[in-house]
């Protein structure tokens, strides 16, 4: 069982939980991203995330597949804001069930990775001064030269 | 030569003032050549080295084959989560 959406409303946890468990399944992982209130140092109001939909939402049911092949087939369900989130709203949500926990667990981490690695999503933060920035999480990275 | 539309996203939308634009490319077209035609656009100053390009919704790597009618999207850095 598969399931990934990109939603404007708010995101309800307990409703994903659900639909990971079942009778078979004897553990279950939730991993929930909110807005932070510092990055970088700078303080921040709120996120505006946006997305390339259509790409979002297959690219993220791309690596739900891959993780149900490499972890035993678990069952996952994700979903994915956008539009702007205030602090401490939720911005991401994997819920993750198998019948052992080693499975559901190592499939969360590896999906919340891939996701920040791959899916066409982007953030523009708000700080406290009013500016705004598109966050390259890029930006920071020193570049490896060709050995 | 022919025309096509490639989408735009986040901080290359705001650099080429539009979510879309179109750009004209020598027939058969690359990736290569969009990305030469989307350079010398206003804006286009703001691309990395190495621009990444989606075509049909899914990543591109290397120079690949484009035509009218696939879906070609340019992706900034990308910051979900």
């Amino acid at each position: 069982m598969i399931r990934c959406a990109i939603v404007t409303t708010p995101i309800d946890p307990a409703a994903l939980l659900a639909e990971v468990t079942m009778p078979a399944t004897g553990a279950t992982t939730l991993f929930i991203g909110t807005v932070r209130d510092v990055n970088e140092g700078r303080a921040v109001t709120g996120i505006e995330y946006s997305a390339y939909t259509a790409m979002a939402l297959e690219e993220m049911e791309r690596i739900a597949r891959e993780a149900s092949l490499m972890f035993d087939g678990v069952r996952v369900a994700v979903e994915h804001r956008v539009g702007l989130l205030v602090l401490q709203e939720i911005s991401v949500a994997i819920a993750v069930a198998h019948a052992r926990r080693a499975p559901a667990i190592d499939a969360g981490r590896f999906i919340i990775e891939e996701l920040k690695r791959r899916v066409p999503v982007w953030k523009q933060e708000h700080y406290v001064d009013g500016e705004r920035v598109w966050v390259d999480p890029t930006a920071t990275l020193v570049p490896v030269s060709a050995a | 030569m022919t025309q096509l539309q490639v989408l735009l996203f986040a901080s290359y939308a705001d650099a080429f003032g539009s979510g879309a634009v179109t750009v004209t490319v020598p027939e058969p077209a690359t990736s290569a050549d969009v990305l030469t035609a989307l350079r010398s656009l206003p804006g286009g100053s703001v691309l990395p080295a190495a621009p990444v390009l989606a075509v049909d919704r899914r990543y591109t790597r290397g120079v690949v084959p484009v035509h009218a009618g696939q879906e070609i999207a340019l992706i900034p850095p990308v910051a979900g989560g």
